[in-house]
């Protein structure tokens, strides 16, 4: 029955292994066309990055972890092992151009009119500035997204299919797995929270949880992309809840809102600036959650193996190593517990956005 | 500051990735999975509210049983108990009759024997007459035939009367 779920990670492993042995070979732009602002420019960037290369020789930890943390066009598993991703760019007068981020390998990272800028993030930007481009390359994030959201559908249409085939027959094997934390977030988060229509916001939730915590776990892995500890990530689940809270709430929720009831009116003054950053504050709250939570264990993970390398001795290593294997222990626990938590306050969100009052005015 | 800031990029293709998993999971995943969950409950609720009935069924049908036992005993008690009242009448009653038949049949026992002795003590007394006077008729006939013997009674008679 998980045969065709094995048959994908065999595929997998073996492309993987493929696009391995393909040495990361940059092909070499031989036109030397004598531009001298652009060969000035060159050199400029050229020593930048011979400082940064010295810079990395004497070890910089803050720059390794902003490394790993942020996102990258190109999936890099050990130093110089690297897997190119492709770069999608889309402007005006260009329109769609795409190309594998393995054509930067070269002395001045550029290729056809585009610079790739490592600074505190990698960038793309068209040499000519007068350019406006939107960049929507596959990065490592993206990359890693795909692949998350693959195995979520592989496993629960998998899981699916048991439930298909095995009608009226006790559960086993890794239905019954899934079935636990499936029960778990309909009857102990969802249901509490979101009241008597919960089923139809439940699929909506079950996704969120089980695509946070993939992407939470699979972050912990080494040299895997931070997913749920990029803000743009959590902006758009919080987004996401956002527009589904306010397109569901009930004229109770936004008459609430704009006239809390019980409240004399002089007060109402502060009080609906009030309400109405709290519904602001809600998303708000649930992007920083879990974007921090997770970017703030990987630092510290981070941080942990970069003493090894700034005290370089045997002795620290392995105390440091244990240190960090509780540490990952926790991390996972973490990982439960954000994609948890951003479960529950999304269906406490909705719960009370659709919940049905009954006039009880004076107390609020 | 670049952590903080979002990528548009990145943006799209988690709003298109997300919203698609979403999608293709709640059609061909938590859809069936949910009903088949559900199924499973209704199924399991199902089979223990029957149980439940069945046992209530079982207990009524044994009070009814109880009942019914309960109310063929007392009525066989009673008939029994109406036999023997019958049975003890009955045999009273025989008693009482017997007994007035047996007295009614002495006392016509007796009214007969006393008839028949009546009539045999006058048949008696009727044939005693008669014998009497044919007897005496003989005497008197066989007396008077003979006179010698008369003469001899004669003269026993007047010498064993003493002339006084």
């Amino acid at each position: 029955m998980y045969t065709h779920l094995r048959r994908f990670f065999t595929i997998a492993l073996i492309a993987a292994t493929c696009v391995f042995n393909l040495p990361a070979r940059a092909d070499e732009p031989t036109q030397h066309e004598a531009d001298k602002v652009a060969q000035a420019v060159n050199e400029e960037e050229h020593k930048i990055e011979h400082k940064l290369e010295e810079h990395e020789a004497k070890f910089n930890i803050g720059e390794m972890i902003m490394h790993h943390i942020a996102d990258s066009h190109e999936w890099e598993f050990s130093h110089g092992v690297s897997l190119p991703l492709p770069v999608i760019l889309y402007s005006e007068d260009r329109g769609l151009e795409v190309f594998l981020s393995s054509n930067f390998h070269n002395e001045h990272h550029e290729y056809n009119g585009y610079h790739l800028v490592h600074g505190e993030s990698e960038q793309i930007v068209p040499v000519d500035e007068a350019r406006k481009i939107y960049d929507f390359s596959i990065t490592k994030n993206v990359a890693s997204m795909l692949i998350s959201a693959v195995i979520l559908i592989l496993v629960f249409t998998s899981v699916a299919g048991w439930y298909k085939n095995s009608k009226g027959k006790a559960p086993k094997g890794f239905a019954s797995a899934m079935e636990v934390i499936i029960l778990f977030i309909r009857d102990e988060v969802v249901k509490p929270n979101v009241g008597p229509k919960y089923e139809k916001y439940l699929p909506y939730l079950l996704t969120l949880f089980f695509f946070i915590l993939i992407n939470n776990i699979m972050g912990l892995l080494p040299g895997s992309a931070n997913l749920t500890g990029n803000i743009a990530v959590t902006m758009t689940l919080a987004v996401l809840t956002f527009i589904i809270v306010h397109l569901n709430a009930n004229g109770n929720y936004y008459k609430h809102l704009l006239s809390p009831p019980g409240v004399p009116a002089p007060l109402l003054l502060i009080m609906i600036p009030v309400e109405i950053v709290g519904v602001f504050m809600k998303p708000f709250s649930l992007m920083v959650r879990l974007f921090a939570n997770i970017t703030a264990g990987h630092i510290i993970l981070l941080s942990l193996f970069g003493l090894i390398f700034i005290f370089q001795s045997f002795v620290i290593a392995p105390v440091i190593s244990l240190f960090a294997l509780f540490l990952n222990f926790i991390e996972i626990m973490v990982a439960f517990i954000q994609a948890f938590i951003f479960t529950l306050l999304s269906s406490m969100y909705i719960g009370t956005a659709i919940e049905e009052h009954s006039h009880d005015h004076g107390h609020h | 500051m670049s952590l903080l800031t979002p990528n548009p990029g990145l943006i799209f293709w988690m709003l298109v990735v997300f919203l698609l998993v979403v999608f293709i999971l709640s059609k061909f995943a938590w859809k069936p999975i949910l009903k088949g969950l559900k199924d499973r409950e209704n199924e399991i609720q199902g089979a223990l509210d029957l149980a439940e009935k069945t046992r209530a069924e079982m207990a009524q049908l044994k009070s009814d049983n109880e009942k019914l036992i309960a109310e063929a005993n007392a009525i066989r008690d009673q008939i029994l108990r109406d036999a023997k009242d019958a049975a003890d009448r009955t045999i009273a009653e025989s008693k009482d009759k017997a007994a007035a038949e047996g007295l009614k049949i002495i006392e016509s026992a007796r009214e007969t024997i006393r008839n028949e002795q009546a009539v045999a003590v006058s048949k008696i007394k009727k044939e005693v007459a008669t014998l009497s006077l044919e007897i005496a008729e003989k005497v008197l006939h066989r007396e008077l035939e003979d006179k010698g013997a008369q003469e001899k009674l004669i003269a026993d008679l007047a010498s064993s009367a003493r002339l006084n």
